[in-house]
């Protein structure tokens, strides 16, 4: 079943005549995803990799009866081509440019509020639900169809820790990055909703790091909400305070946000927390067959 | 970015928020001319990009100009963790009959901005919000609507009772919310916001400011950008930030170069774990190039306080051989004799291995393989 991509998802791409854009929509096209056409303002009319180029996204979902969109546009250009795929109305909204400012952000979800859209990122590597579709950037190699769910704020820690889990045989229900933004449209508790209500997902695990304060949050509701086994990751442990470490949303600020206090809230509600990537493997062999 | 305090007080003054009367010098020869413009007592503030200046003994009260001589003369110059002053803050003495605080930033949890108040300002505001939460008062900010007076209103009665009091509140702090709106901050704050007597009127006044803006904002605001004090930042960070790198220096002795910014972090506390200590953040970032490894070694290689370097990539965009080559570029070009642990998979890995195949370098299949190779080759 997976959740949020599968058979039915049909991807616009907005920026697809991009250096990134373009790569991408090959990518993803050859990983079998369903990528119905592109948008990028000014060059409607031209073909790309045998898909139709529009100049808006309501022409491109109307004429290609697309209900997802990914966005490679520069930052600046982010926030435009997001309220677009809101206006649209499309299901599902995948932001992976970094860079968009919070105060941007911060409008955008005020707006987003009474709309049917669900906005991933931005900075985000999109998602994957493994052997039947790829919306994003992640390397189709290390992830494997199976039970696992992997919901992240990262993108290179994620195919770390997931290709543990392809090797060990387990495989992944939908592996999701959220983005490492301070201010982003799906968060984590989104995605355990999704994943304790998904039938293919057996066991489900989390990827934090420090700044913020939604690893707590989640933690508060996995107690309430999931009866499924989690576990848990939490990169910067070693990360000094009020420093930006890559991420726009990695930051100790006033002494908030450490990675000791969300292992501690993980470990106070049962997450099974791990220490080193590969742990993951032996820590699953627990619980799944 | 930060900015110091004379220029966020400036940015005030242009947004109508009364300050005291000050000037900035830059030098000894300065403040000898400033002080025939003020009046004293003057009080010497350290400008320096860091928090704790009053403890570390930054901030002086002069009565003479022979006391503010001595006393510009300690500050300037002077080391306050890690960074030393190269300017000061003259400003008029006033006498202050009471401190408040306020400021306005993100609240990540509320996912919008919020106005933040207290009658216990001039102390840490989150050591006062962590032991007495009760004194701190609270508003959201709509992102949409911006401040509405009424919001400010309704802190400024449970703070004064004279309504003039309140009505000068609401005016500083709906111009501290254009600063911050306008200007794309994530935190704006005076701390304190001092209750002063002028010829028997009591008035408010911005004694201190704080202003911090959101960097991926700053394209939009070029005044702004041209206010970095690049000499107070590390210059590694800088080179690095330079090459597009996110580079942040620590003091350990493992240097690593890894590509993703949590894939790097879990690099540093894995490192720590085997008994090593990391010597510094680094993401390459998604899209690598050779140019930009060698510059990533260059950088860490600078640090000598670093023994051994890791180097820790799981290739997606990034290719595995465009790493490689750049280390070789760099081992030779710096005569790097440091060992090096390798740990590089995904695209085009074993590209990546012939190129290195020759070179002293330690290959390591996994990343807990790596650091452990790493932390060995430290033992020597």
């Amino acid at each position: 079943m997976a959740i949020l991509v599968n058979q039915n998802t049909k991807v616009i791409i907005q920026g697809i005549t991009g250096r990134d854009g373009s790569f991408h929509a090959q990518q993803m096209l050859d990983y079998g995803t369903k990528v119905v056409s592109g948008v990028t303002p000014g060059k409607g009319g031209i073909d790309i990799f045998g898909m139709p180029v529009f100049n808006t996204v309501r022409q491109a979902k109307e004429k290609t009866h697309a209900n997802t969109s990914i966005i490679f546009v520069p930052a600046q250009f982010a926030p435009d081509a997001i309220y677009e795929a809101i206006d649209a109305e499309l299901d599902l909204v995948i932001c992976v440019s970094e860079g968009v400012p919070t105060l941007e952000m911060v409008k955008i979800l005020a707006y987003l509020k009474d709309k049917k859209t669900r906005l991933v990122g931005p900075n985000s590597p999109g998602l994957i639900s493994p052997g039947i579709c790829k919306v994003g950037i992640l390397p189709g190699i290390a992830f494997k169809k199976g039970k696992v769910g992997v919901v992240s704020r990262s993108g290179t820690l994620t195919y770390e820790i997931a290709s543990h889990i392809t090797k060990a045989g387990y495989g992944e229900s939908t592996v999701i990055g959220i983005g490492g933004d301070p201010i982003i449209g799906t968060n984590f508790i989104d995605c355990l909703r999704l994943f304790q209500a998904d039938k293919q997902t057996e066991a489900i695990v989390i990827i934090g790091e420090i700044g913020g304060t939604d690893e707590e949050k989640a933690a508060d509701f996995i107690t309430k909400n999931v009866t499924k086994p989690v576990f848990g990751f939490i990169a910067g442990q070693t990360a000094p305070a009020d420093k930006r470490m890559g991420h726009a949303g990695a930051i100790i600020a006033g002494g908030k946000g450490t990675a000791a206090e969300k292992i501690k809230a993980f470990e106070k509600v049962g997450i099974i927390v791990i220490y080193e990537p590969e742990d993951i493997t032996q820590k699953l062999s627990t619980v799944l067959k | 970015m930060k900015i110091h305090e004379y220029q966020a007080k400036e940015i005030f003054r242009k947004y109508n928020i009364p300050t005291s009367k000050e000037k900035v010098a830059f030098s000894l020869d300065e403040v000898k001319t400033i002080a025939k413009e003020l009046s004293f007592p003057i009080v010497v503030k350290a400008q320096v990009l860091v928090g704790g200046r009053g403890k570390a003994g930054g901030v002086k009260i002069a009565k003479t100009p022979v006391e503010l001589e001595s006393h510009a003369k300690a500050i300037l110059g002077m080391n306050i963790k890690g960074l030393i002053v190269k300017k000061a803050l003259l400003a008029e003495g006033i006498n202050i009959e009471a401190e408040y605080y306020v400021g306005i930033t993100i609240d990540r949890e509320k996912q919008t901005a919020v106005l933040i108040s207290s009658a216990s300002g001039g102390m840490n505001i989150e050591e006062v919000a962590q032991k007495t939460p009760e004194k701190i008062l609270s508003t959201s900010i709509s992102p949409l609507l911006g401040i509405k007076s009424f919001q400010v209103r309704n802190i400024g009665y449970q703070l004064f009772t004279d309504t003039l009091l309140v009505n000068s509140f609401v005016t500083i702090t709906t111009n501290l919310a254009r600063v911050f709106f306008d200007l794309d901050c994530s935190l704006v704050e005076i701390n304190p916001l001092a209750l002063i007597s002028v010829n028997n009127e009591k008035k408010l006044m911005a004694v201190d400011a704080k202003i911090v803006f959101d960097d991926n904002a700053l394209y939009q605001h070029p005044n702004i950008s041209a206010l970095r004090d690049i000499e107070s930042e590390e210059p590694s960070e800088v080179q690095a930030k330079k090459a597009d790198l996110s580079y942040v220096k620590l003091d350990g002795n493992v240097g690593c170069v890894v590509n993703g910014a949590g894939l790097a972090m879990a690099t540093m506390d894995l490192i720590k774990r085997y008994g090593g200590n990391p010597a510094n953040f680094l993401d390459i970032g998604g899209s690598s190039s050779p140019e930009k490894m060698r510059e990533a070694m260059k950088i860490i290689t600078a640090d000598k306080n670093v023994k051994a370097i890791l180097v820790n990539i799981f290739g997606g965009i990034t290719r595995c051989d465009d790493v490689a080559q750049g280390l070789l570029w760099a081992m030779k070009e710096e005569k790097i004799a440091l060992p090096i642990v390798a740990r590089l998979v995904g695209t085009n890995q074993d590209k990546a291995r012939s190129l290195l195949e020759n070179s002293p370098i330690i290959f390591a299949e996994t990343m807990s393989e790596g650091v452990k190779k790493v932390t060995q080759a430290l033992k020597g």
